[in-house]
């Protein structure tokens, strides 16, 4: 009689299910979109302190545009790593969507809101909206396929000419207000969505990040409006 | 007190169902939400009518079966309270009030405005209890609770399972009724030894039974009749993350 076969654990395999069943619960896909969140946020912020200097003149902001390009590596991997977080959370979000939207197949007759903020409401349009100004904005000022007049390099004159397109501004401005409410609502949505509340921090992380919000807001929106203002040119 | 109501009617599980339009010259102020529907029962069964059906045990705000939407806010929307336990005072004369059931796929509608709720039963039944051993008692207080803990367990341990977080959520989301339950037993050192299977069997549970997902927007815990707070949620994240890093 030969002895029963014994099953070998096939580790690869159970470290996948293991990740897909994280994945598969919307608490794991939340997490995603907190850590991915987090990275996009990061961009943001580098991303605005970067072309805010513009301010200090052509020579500087161009100078730091040839800087980054002068480190392909560096540059493609975060690019990499941005291109892969908002693919992440796009995908998180949709499906999440999805799985909400028919957990209730029949809506309400009336239904009114009591507490959920209008940044809240709203982050499935501010969400997709934003990411059809990224790609928008990269066609315009990184390919310049989008540009009237784009000249490769001379990154302070093709923002200047682009800008000075006010239907342009306004998308700009727009779409940077719509990032606001995301980033409003988003902040201390992914601390939530991480594990962490207390009574004693959570409003004054509100709090913050409405205040965090306003500055991202501002400080994009100052260059569309000191372009269309002639105070940059 | 005349009130207009509409009222969702729907025979059975499999009945299409629709807004009926009804009109009543009998509220009064002292009554309960409950109560001015118990006269308007009367009056549709002096009529030959079929009465509305609607859930409701205790009436003291304490069971958890009463609930429906009230002009689309779950229990009417005042803090803290259940439909058993809403006044007819809130309400003016010649109002409009618009009477829906929870809408959930996981809570099918029974009839009129009572839903079924056993999704709920199936998630505690997953993980919403703390394992004993029988025998001879133990002593009292011989497990030592931190009073901030068990002030914290006791919040939480308030919920009384009415459903109105799902109803009021956009989602449809039961997390705040899972964090509910994950926080009263995890607070507590007899819970702590399940504490991270209890999480990731409760919120699987709570997956396969297609609620939907949280986001963190609040209308749970501004229409739960015992003040849940959002904080709930993330310690239902937190210790499903922390379970979920862990597990082997
Ligand atoms: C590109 C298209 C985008 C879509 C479709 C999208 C969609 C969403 C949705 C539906 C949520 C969940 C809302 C909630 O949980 O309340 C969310 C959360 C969030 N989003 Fe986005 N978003 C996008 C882009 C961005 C960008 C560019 C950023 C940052 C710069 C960002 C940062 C965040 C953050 C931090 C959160 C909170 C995550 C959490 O709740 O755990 N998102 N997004
Ligand atoms: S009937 Fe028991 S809580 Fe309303």
């Amino acid at each position: 009689m030969s002895a029963p076969a014994i099953a070998k654990p096939n580790v690869a395999a159970k470290n996948f299910s293991q990740l897909a069943g994280f994945w598969d619960t919307p608490i794991g896909k939340k997490a995603v979109m907190a850590v991915t969140g987090v990275i996009l946020f990061g961009f943001v912020v580098g991303h605005m302190l970067g072309n805010l200097q513009i301010f200090l003149g052509a020579e500087k902001l161009d100078a730091y545009a040839a800087l980054l390009h002068s480190m392909p590596g560096v540059l493609w991997m975060a690019r990499l790593v941005l291109l892969g977080s908002v693919g992440l959370h796009i995908l998180a979000a949709v499906q999440l969507t999805l799985q909400s939207w028919e957990a209730r197949p029949r809506g309400y007759v009336k239904k009114e809101p009591v507490a959920a903020t209008y940044a809240g409401r709203t982050m499935r349009w501010s969400g997709p909206i934003i990411a059809a100004f990224v790609v928008y904005h990269l066609l315009h000022f990184t390919f310049g396929a989008a540009h009237p007049d784009f000249q490769p390099s001379k990154v302070y004159q093709n923002v200047v000419t682009g800008f000075q397109v006010w239907p342009v501004s306004l998308f700009y401005i727009v779409a940077m207000v719509l990032l606001g409410f995301h980033l409003q609502h988003g902040l201390w949505s992914m601390f939530q969505s991480l594990g962490f509340s207390h009574p004693r921090y959570t409003p004054k992380l509100k709090q913050f990040a409405t205040v965090f919000a306003t500055v991202i807001v501002a400080g994009n929106c100052s260059i569309p409006i000191a372009v269309l203002a002639g105070l940059v040119k | 007190m005349r009130l207009i109501l509409h009222v969702w009617r729907q025979k059975s599980p499999n009945d299409e169902g629709r807004m009926v339009r009804y009109e009543t010259n009998h509220a009064d102020p002292h009554m309960s939400f409950l109560e001015m529907l118990d006269v308007l029962n009367e009056e549709l069964i002096s009529n030959g009518e079929e009465p509305i059906a609607f859930d409701h045990d205790c009436r003291e705000g304490i069971c958890g079966s009463c609930g429906f939407m009230i002009n689309g806010k779950a229990h009417g929307g005042h803090p803290g309270t259940t439909v058993c336990q809403l006044h007819m005072r809130h309400f003016k004369d010649g109002d409009e009030l618009y009477l829906e059931p929870w809408r959930a796929k996981a809570f099918p509608v029974l009839k009129d405005l009572v839903v079924d709720r056993s999704a709920f039963d199936r998630i505690i039944a997953a993980g919403g209890f703390i394992s004993v051993r029988t025998g001879s008692a133990p002593d009292g207080n011989d497990i030592l609770v931190p009073k901030e803990a068990a002030d914290r367990a006791m919040d939480a341990a308030q919920c009384i399972g009415c459903g109105a977080c799902v109803a009021s959520c956009p989602n449809a989301s039961a997390s705040l009724f899972v964090g509910a339950k994950i926080s009263h037993l995890g607070s507590l050192p007899q819970g702590k030894p399940e504490q991270e299977i209890r999480a990731m069997r409760m919120v699987a549970q709570m997956n396969e039974e297609l609620f939907g997902t949280c986001t963190n927007l609040g209308e749970c815990e501004a229409t739960c009749p015992k003040h849940i707070p959002l904080e709930v949620i993330a310690r239902m994240n937190r210790d499903y993350l922390a379970a979920s890093w862990k597990h082997r």
